[in-house]
């Protein structure tokens, strides 16, 4: 057991903190939600510089070989700065699904691509029936030729209006709700039949709404089983949340940060507000809140690339349930503590609250999860 | 960084659960899995079977009989002893007075109480809190006045546990009534036997009889016995305190709960199936479980993180510890209520010293309620809860 960061881990660290302080202060970030597009092409190739877009990729796929570790002080350090870039769409989910179900061939024509900044992934997969769950698709692959025929609707595509392209799931057979039948295919984000609606986020990101309308394509966009992707879509998912979860965390932290300064310095009574115990019992509890948060982030960290899938999928649900309800918590008394201004566009504060309540109801919320933990028979076993 | 016990750690592991699956009477066993308070025989027999293995007090200084197990193997066997389950040896003795000891006290004072400590020869209570010290411990009254080679002790003290069989009192009192209030105690070591010492039962709402007053009239107290220097007794007690909160957090005695929830939902019938079938009570007991694993995750976090502190000084983080560890210790005796449901009502007023009646209901029933009400102490003791916050509110956030 060991808790401690190697040296190249303490060097990442302090080389994206830097980075952000001098690039994603929260004025910097105010323009660039406001900008057209709502990303900085600017910050994204300082990413590929700092080899953060290849992080989690092998040195063979242009990468850095990086390990959950990594990926979890980018996303704190991203989940501070409320980071907006596409970086959980482009490098954790596009890239994870092109990891763990692409051909080498594939790998070695799409990775590199990303890891230096100049090819952007969505994965088209949430459709407006299927909630939370995973396996529900309705969208269709009809086998035509060679190739394929893709049809159906994806509501929720992350940063989807900004990618060159998207990884979308679809069923090659069975029905809606069936486990098996799942493909992944590789669409050119600009082929005939594809129509995106971009669209901003509540918490400043962006995504898109896309219709597949008769879209080929060929034998080589198929990644992977195309009647058996739904184990690879778990792992990615699950992949996906506990960078969330780490970033869910480094908001928590900078959320509560601000509200203890706060309280150092607003007066009234006469007196800083931070002396009235009932802010400080409140302070503490939230300090609770983020302590186990910060416990269960490190354990989907540690357990989302476990090898036994019970296991893993049961660790990862119950972390997102923690930092569900931790998030909530923090997320809403940061706010009532600021008082009014905590209701204001102007200031930060909202914002970590905006992302927070966002980073819960991504691939599941916490009542989902919760229920996930249930029926996996708890964590509590042995 | 990586959560998993190294292979040594899982060896270290390994050896400890074997030796207490060896060496732990099943008698005792049962009783503490049935929900029962260990008895002080319990509590003896353990003591000496882990000393005469040489793992009594682990966490004490080697040269009186310590380890030098890392901090992580003592976490580990810190939680498999909760797990097995065997008795908590009494912790006033090997946790609270002895690091005061072999840390302030005198060479004459190591040699006479420590061994004796470690192999549970004298029996150790505590004599801090008073009725109008509680939470502001430091308003305590009971005095200590110096008359040639003694001081001389008046005063009460309250919610002494097993203060009934204590051959030993450790004890704050004030032998400088015009310093400021933190200032003017001192630490005393008191012989239960001197006399002028009255110990009087009070009686707790599940029934049981774990604490007590402790009366103080004229005792005479050789001052050989104080701890430390005269008037600095407040800083050792706090520092007695910081060790307290590290225990206090009972993971493993919260596991053990929980693998005993899911036997017996699994035969309690609710609506014609068992209930641990029912969805509602899933979910509440993993909203638990998810919270436990949390709390074991930070409590390994606090753990790995006292290798590199100053020996002596708490990690505030402790106070978290102890505030999610006591709501877990009361959340799991609550879904325990859950689970016995309506047969939590008969109550059975020998049920600690082992009835001759047969129960009525399940015959695992009886303990459930009561400790229950027992187990809302968790709270209140060491420290409330609250207190906890404000230590957390002052240490971890200057606030």
């Amino acid at each position: 057991m060991d808790f401690d960061l190697t040296e190249e881990q303490r060097l990442l660290k302090d080389s994206v903190d830097r980075l952000l302080a001098d690039a994603y202060g929260f004025d910097a970030r105010k323009r660039i939600v406001a900008s057209e597009g709502g990303v900085s092409p600017a910050v994204w190739a300082q990413f590929a510089e700092l080899g953060l877009l290849g992080l989690p990729f092998s040195e063979e796929q242009g990468g850095f070989g990086g390990g959950p570790v990594e990926t979890m002080l980018v996303m704190e350090a991203f989940g501070r700065a409320l980071v907006v870039e596409p970086y959980l769409a482009t490098v954790i989910l596009g890239g994870g699904l092109i990891r763990h179900a692409g051909s080498a061939a594939q790998q070695a024509a799409i990775l590199p691509a990303v890891a230096a900044g100049e090819r952007r992934l969505a994965f088209a997969h949430a459709e407006r029936q299927a909630r939370y769950d995973l396996f529900d698709v309705a969208t269709t692959a009809r086998p035509d030729g060679e190739g394929w025929v893709l049809d159906g609707q994806k509501g929720l595509v992350l940063h989807g209006d900004g990618a060159d392209t998207l990884i979308v799931s679809a069923r090659t057979a069975g029905a809606t709700r069936d486990l098996t039948g799942l493909g992944l295919f590789l669409v050119d984000a600009s082929a005939p039949g594809v129509s995106r609606r971009g669209y901003p986020t509540q918490d400043g990101q962006r995504a898109a709404e896309v219709t597949l309308t008769g879209v080929r394509v060929g034998p080589d966009a198929v990644l992977g089983d195309p009647k058996g992707a739904l184990p690879a879509i778990e792992r990615v998912v699950d992949e996906a949340i506990a960078a969330l979860c780490a970033e869910a965390v480094g908001a928590m932290e900078a959320s509560l940060q601000s509200t203890v300064e706060y309280l150092k310095t607003r007066q009234q009574f006469g007196t800083p507000i931070g002396a009235f115990q009932v802010l400080q019992h409140r302070s503490a509890e939230m300090v609770v809140a983020l302590e186990q948060a910060r416990s269960m982030a490190m354990l989907a960290a540690m357990m989302a690339t476990a090898p036994d899938a019970r296991e893993r999928r049961a660790a990862v649900s119950g972390a997102k349930a923690q930092i569900g309800r931790s998030a909530r918590f923090i997320g809403q008394q940061s706010v009532q503590l600021h008082g009014g201004v905590g209701v204001t566009m102007e200031y930060q504060i909202g914002h970590y609250f905006k992302r927070l309540t966002m980073i819960d109801t991504l691939f599941g919320d916490a009542d989902h999860h919760l229920g996930l933990t249930a029926d996996a028979g708890g964590l509590i076993n042995s | 960084m990586d959560l998993r016990f190294t292979d040594k750690e899982l060896a270290f592991r390994d050896e400890v659960r074997a030796f207490f699956k060896q060496a732990l009477p099943p008698q005792i066993r049962n009783r503490i899995t049935s929900g029962h308070h260990p008895t002080k025989d319990d509590l003896v027999t353990w003591q000496r079977i882990l000393n005469a293995k040489g793992w009594a007090v682990p966490h004490w200084p080697a040269e009186w009989g310590g380890t030098d197990w890392t901090p992580v193997e003592q976490y580990i066997f810190q939680e498999e002893m909760q797990l097995a389950p065997a008795p908590q040896p009494l912790p006033f003795g090997v946790n609270m007075v002895a690091p005061v000891i072999y840390t302030f006290g005198s060479e004459a004072q190591k040699r006479r109480f420590l061994p004796r400590i470690a192999n549970i020869d004298d029996w150790w209570c505590q004599g801090f809190s008073e009725p109008g010290a509680g939470s502001d411990l430091a308003s305590l009254k009971t005095r200590a006045e110096r008359q040639g080679d003694c001081f001389v002790v008046n005063g009460q003290k309250t919610w002494t546990t097993l203060a009934q069989h204590a051959d030993w009192i450790f004890c704050l009192v004030r032998t400088d009534p015009a310093a400021k209030k933190q200032m003017g105690i001192s630490f005393l070591l008191i012989d239960m036997k001197t006399p002028g010492v009255t110990v009087c039962p009070i009686q707790t709402i599940d029934g049981g009889h774990e604490v007590n007053e402790v009366f103080f009239d004229d005792v005479r107290v050789p001052v050989e016995n104080l701890v430390g220097e005269e008037n600095r007794g407040w800083d050792y007690a706090k520092f007695l305190l910081g060790n307290e909160r590290v225990g206090i957090a009972r993971v493993g005695v919260s596991k053990e709960r929980i693998r005993r929830i899911k036997q017996l939902a699994a035969v309690e019938m609710s609506g014609g199936r068992p209930l641990i079938e029912d969805r509602r009570f899933r979910e509440k007991l993993a909203a638990v479980e998810i919270e436990l694993k949390a709390l074991e995750i930070t409590q390994m976090r606090v753990v790995a993180a006292e290798g590199r502190r100053e020996r002596g000084k708490p990690d505030p983080a402790s106070s978290v510890l102890k505030i999610k560890g006591s709501e877990l210790q009361q959340a799991t005796t609550e879904l325990l209520m859950d689970v016995i449901g309506p047969y939590a009502m008969p109550y059975d007023p020998h049920s600690e010293e082992g009835s001759n009646e047969p129960p009525v209901g399940p015959d695992w029933a009886a303990m459930i309620a009561p400790n229950y009400f027992n187990t809302r102490k968790v709270s209140i003791y060491g420290g409330s809860n609250e207190i906890q916050k404000n230590i957390i509110a002052k240490a971890v956030l200057g606030l």
